[in-house]
C-alpha cells in the first residue's frame, strides 16, 4: 500500500491539545514538514513561548527549551551562540512577541541572530481566556477591551513585519495565511525558505502567520476564517516583505 | 604561576575564562563595569562569545538558553541588574541548569547608589525570584577568593545543575590586590566540558545519544508532577547542603568574649578590629559563612564558646544575614547587630568601637 | 611594616596612577597590597582618590581612614584629606595647586610646587611619577630600583624617551623628598 500522507517525523506521537479549529496543528505541522524535507531533524531546535503554543516543546520530536513569556529571542541567540552547529527557531504568539517580548525580538532581529522565528498573530491573547493583544484590531471586542479596542487610548495594532522591515540586518520577512488551503501551500513555501536560508546560515528569517481563535473570538472555525480574511488580512496585508536571498541559487 | 595585581572585576574574568567559560551575556552597570569590559576584549581571543544584550533580562535568558545547550556560561551584574535577571534566574532553577551569576552589589534599595553594599543578601539567598529553589551562594572576601570561586561556581554548577552566584560588592570589584590564578583549562578539557552534559542537553543528535528529544523546560502543569520536580530539587539541595558548605574560623577559641559574624567585604574589616583588640588582650573571634547558602548553622552554633556574652552581627545592610544568625543561635546567647547601609563601608575603628563597649 | 596611602587629586592628574605603581612595586618586593579607588562619576574630571596599603601582614580592611601618607595634589583633596594624616605622617603637597595649604604642626611635609616642575622636566604627564619619587624619597616604602624595573619593562621597547622622561621625574621627586 502506497503512503500518500503521514505524521512527518519531526513530530512527536503526542496528540495536540489544541482548540478544534486552531491553526497551530497547522502552523506546527508546516515546520515539522519543512525540517523533514530539509533533513535538519538532527540538528533543529526550536523554543516555545508562553501561550497557548507553550507546549510545543512537547510536540516537536527534536530539541526543545521552553521560554519565559516574551524571552524567546534571547533564550535561542543563548543556544545558538552555544551550539553554532544546531539551526534553531522560536514560535511565538502576539502577546508573547509583540508586547511582553518586543525588546528581544527587535533586538534579535537587529543582530541578525541566525534563527527563524514563526510569528502566530490571530489578534488576541489566547491560553489566558481572549484578553486584548497588541494586534487586536481597531474595535474588537476583548476581555480586556469589553468596549472595543479604542485607538485614541490604547493605540492602533502593531504590525509586527513591518516594523522588523525597518531594521538592516534581517534576510527574509514574509507575512502569511493560514485561512484557506491555498494560502496554507504558499505558507509552506515561505516556513520552508526561512529554514533554508536558516540551515545554510544566512541570517535572521521571519514569519509571520495570519491566523484565528475561534474559541475567544467567539466565532466557530470557518467563520472565524472569513472574519479574520474580512477585517484581519485588509489591515495586516500578506506577502513577502524582504528577501535578500531572492535569485540567489 | 606570579602574581598580578588585578580588580576584583577584572580578576573573576579571566578566571572564569580559565575555567572554561567561553559565553558570556551581559549589560552595562557600575560598579561591574570592568567584568563586561574584560569579557568584550579577551573572548574573541579564546574563540569565546561576547555578547552585550539589550537588557539584563535578554541576558539571562540568553544565559538560560546557554546553559540548556550544556555549555558554561555567565553572566555578571550589580544590584538592580540583578533584579531584572530574577525570572530568568527561576526558570533556571526550574529547569536545573548550571550557570553562573555574579552580582557586585551596590547600595540600594532602588536605584541606590554605587558604592558597595550588602543589602542584597535575602535576594540572593531567601529566593529573589518566584518559587521554591535556592541558588547556591558564593561570597568573597578578597580579590584572590573573587577569582578563584570562578571556577568553583562552575564546577559546583556543572556537579549539581544548579545556578550558583558569587555575591560581591563594588569593593571587592573596584579593589587591585595580588592574584595568583590556576592554569587554563586546555583545549581537550573543555572539549570533554562542552559534552558533559549531552544526556540532557540541548545538542545535535551526532554529538549525543543515537536520537534524542530533550527538553529544557520548568512547565509541569499537573501539579502532582510538579510536586514531585521541587521534591526532587530539594533532595539536590539537601546534598548540597551536606557537601559543600564553607566557612572561616577567624581566632576562634575557648577564650572568646565575642562571637563576630560578618560575611565579604564587612568581614575584612571585623577581622581587623578583631586584630586590634587582641594586642589589647581582648579575645573576640569570628566565623565568616563563605557559602551564604548553603548557610553555616551548626558551625556558628558551635563556635559558641562558654565565655562568649554575646554574638555581633556586621552588615553593610540593615541586618539580612543577621536572620540566619539568630537561627544558629537559637536563643543561646544575645545576638547584637550593626550595619552601615547606603553604600557607606564601616571603618575597623567604627567596629572596635562597637566591640570595646561589649567589654 | 604597614603603610597606609591616599593619594588625591583631579581626575586626569594620574592619581590613580601613583597608587598603582606603588602597590604593584609592593608586590614586587613581596609585601601584601591593595589598591582601592573612589569610582563612578568622579572619574569624569572631578576630584579622584585611591587607597593603597602596602603591609608585611595579610590585610584585612583596604579602606584607609587615617593615612601614614598623603599625596594631595589640589585643594579641595588636601581640605579632605588632610585632617585625616596620622600624627607623624607625611604630606606630600602640590603647594602650586594647594594655595591656602594646610595648618598642622605634627606631620612632616613634602612640599614643592610639583605641576610647574613636571612641566619644566617635559609634560605634566610626569607629575605622578614626581610624586612617588617624592613619596619613596621620604619613606623608603619602596625602593626605586622596583619601580624603575617595572617602568622599563613596559615602556623601554614601545616609548624609550618617555621611559627617560619618566625616571628623571622619579629620581627629581626623591630628591625632593629627602629635603
Amino acid at each position: 500500500m502506497e503512503i500518500i500522507a503521514q505524521r512527518p517525523k519531526a513530530l512527536t506521537k503526542l496528540s495536540f491539545t489544541y482548540c478544534p479549529g486552531c491553526l497551530h496543528g497547522v502552523a506546527h505541522r508546516l515546520i515539522a514538514e519543512a525540517v523533514d524535507e530539509l533533513g535538519l531533524n538532527d540538528v533543529m531546535t526550536g523554543v516555545a513561548p508562553v501561550g497557548c503554543s507553550v507546549f510545543a516543546y512537547k510536540f516537536f520530536d527534536f530539541d526543545m527549551a521552553q521560554a519565559a513569556h516574551g524571552r524567546a529571542p534571547a533564550v535561542a541567540t543563548g543556544i545558538k551562540r552555544a551550539r553554532p552547529n544546531m539551526h534553531v527557531f522560536t514560535y511565538q504568539g502576539d502577546g508573547d512577541l509583540a508586547a511582553i517580548g518586543t525588546a528581544e525580538i527587535v533586538h534579535a532581529a537587529n543582530r541578525g541572530e541566525h534563527m527563524s522565528v514563526f510569528f502566530v498573530n490571530n489578534a488576541i491573547y489566547g491560553m489566558t481566556g481572549g484578553q486584548m493583544a497588541p494586534t487586536t484590531l481597531p474595535e474588537m471586542k476583548t476581555t480586556t477591551s469589553p468596549y472595543g479596542r479604542k485607538t485614541d487610548d490604547i493605540g492602533f495594532p502593531i504590525r509586527v513585519s513591518e516594523l522588523i522591515n525597518s531594521l538592516i540586518a534581517p534576510y527574509y520577512i514574509e507575512r502569511v495565511s493560514l485561512l484557506t488551503p491555498a494560502d496554507i501551500i504558499k505558507a509552506k513555501k515561505a516556513v520552508k525558505k526561512a529554514l533554508l536560508y536558516n540551515k545554510e546560515g544566512r541570517g535572521f528569517t521571519f514569519v509571520e502567520f495570519i491566523s484565528t481563535c475561534p474559541t475567544n473570538w467567539g466565532i466557530d472555525p470557518l467563520k472565524s476564517r472569513e472574519w479574520a480574511k474580512e477585517n484581519m488580512l485588509p489591515f495586516f496585508k500578506v506577502g513577502c516583505l524582504r528577501d535578500k536571498g531572492e535569485g540567489v541559487e | 604561576m606570579t602574581k598580578v595585581l588585578m580588580k576584583g572585576n577584572e580578576a573573576v574574568a579571566e578566571a572564569a575564562i580559565r575555567s572554561g567559560c567561553r559565553l558570556y551575556f551581559a549589560y552595562p552597570i557600575t560598579p561591574q563595569s570592568e567584568l563586561i569590559e574584560y569579557m568584550a576584549k579577551m573572548m574573541p581571543k579564546v574563540g569565546g562569545t561576547f555578547l552585550q544584550a539589550e537588557s539584563e533580562v535578554a541576558a539571562i535568558n540568553m544565559v538560560y538558553g546557554a546553559a540548556g545547550a550544556g555549555r558554561r556560561v555567565m553572566t555578571s551584574s550589580s544590584s538592580p541588574g540583578i533584579s531584572l535577571k530574577m525570572e530568568g534566574i527561576s526558570y533556571i532553577a526550574g529547569a536545573q541548569l548550571p550557570a553562573v551569576i555574579i552580582n557586585v552589589q551596590r547600595g540600594g534599595p532602588g536605584l541606590g547608589d554605587i558604592q558597595p553594599g550588602q543589602s542584597d543578601y535575602f535576594q540572593a539567598v531567601k529566593g529573589g525570584g518566584h518559587g521554591d529553589y535556592h541558588l547556591i551562594v558564593l561570597a568573597p572576601s578578597s580579590v584572590q577568593e573573587f577569582a578563584d570561586m570562578a571556577g568553583e561556581a562552575f564546577d559546583l554548577a556543572d556537579k549539581y545543575r544548579t545556578a550558583v552566584m558569587i555575591l560581591a560588592d563594588g569593593m571587592l570589584g573596584q579593589m587591585m590586590e595580588p592574584v595568583e590564578f590556576k592554569p587554563a583549562k586546555t583545549a581537550e578539557e573543555i572539549e570533554a566540558l562542552n559534552s558533559q552534559h549531552h544526556d540532557w542537553c540541548i545538542c545535535p543528535n551526532v554529538e549525543g545519544p543515537e536520537h534524542h528529544h530533550h527538553e529544557i523546560n520548568s512547565l509541569e502543569i499537573d501539579p502532582s508532577v510538579l510536586e514531585q520536580h521541587v521534591y526532587n530539587l530539594y533532595d539536590n539541595y539537601a546534598t548540597i547542603e551536606k557537601n559543600e558548605l564553607r566557612y572561616e574560623s577567624y581566632n576562634v577559641s575557648d577564650d572568646n568574649e565575642i562571637l563576630c559574624v560578618a560575611w565579604g567585604t564587612a568581614s575584612r574589616i571585623v577581622k581587623s578590629a578583631i586584630n586590634e583588640l587582641k594586642v589589647e588582650g581582648k579575645s573576640i573571634g569570628m566565623i565568616r559563612p563563605i557559602t551564604v547558602w548553603p548557610f553555616p548553622y551548626q558551625e556558628i552554633d558551635a563556635a559558641i564558646g562558654k565565655n562568649v556574652k554575646k554574638v555581633y552581627v556586621f552588615e553593610l545592610n540593615m541586618g539580612q544575614m543577621l536572620d540566619d544568625v539568630k537561627i544558629a543561635v537559637n536563643g543561646k546567647v544575645p545576638v547584637d547587630f550593626w550595619g552601615k547601609v547606603g553604600g557607606i563601608v564601616f571603618t575597623p575603628a567604627e567596629i572596635k568601637t562597637k566591640l570595646e563597649e561589649c567589654f | 611594616m604597614k603603610a597606609e596611602i591616599i593619594c588625591a587629586g583631579f581626575g586626569g592628574q594620574g592619581v590613580l596612577t601613583i597608587g598603582k605603581f606603588i602597590a604593584k612595586a609592593g608586590m614586587a618586593e613581596g609585601k601584601h597590597v591593595s589598591w582601592l579607588p573612589s569610582y563612578g562619576p568622579e572619574m569624569r574630571g572631578g576630584t579622584a582618590n585611591v587607597s593603597a596599603v602596602v603591609s608585611d601582614e595579610p590585610i584585612a580592611s583596604p579602606i584607609v581612614s587615617y593615612p601614614d601618607i598623603l599625596v594631595a595634589l589640589n585643594q579641595p583633596s588636601l581640605d579632605k584629606f588632610g585632617p585625616t594624616i596620622r600624627p607623624g605622617g607625611v604630606l606630600v603637597v602640590d603647594t602650586g595647586m594647594c594655595p591656602h595649604g594646610l595648618k598642622r604642626d605634627d606631620i612632616q611635609f613634602v612640599a614643592a610646587p610639583f605641576s610647574s616642575i613636571a612641566v619644566e622636566i617635559g609634560s605634566m604627564r610626569v607629575l605622578n611619577m614626581l610624586a612617588i619619587g617624592a613619596v619613596i624619597g621620604r619613606t623608603n616604602i619602596i625602593k626605586y630600583e622596583t619601580i624603575e624595573e617595572d617602568l622599563t619593562a613596559f615602556l623601554k621597547a614601545k616609548n624609550p624617551d618617555l621611559l627617560e622622561q619618566n625616571l628623571k621625574a622619579i629620581k627629581r621627586g626623591i630628591e625632593i623628598g629627602k629635603l
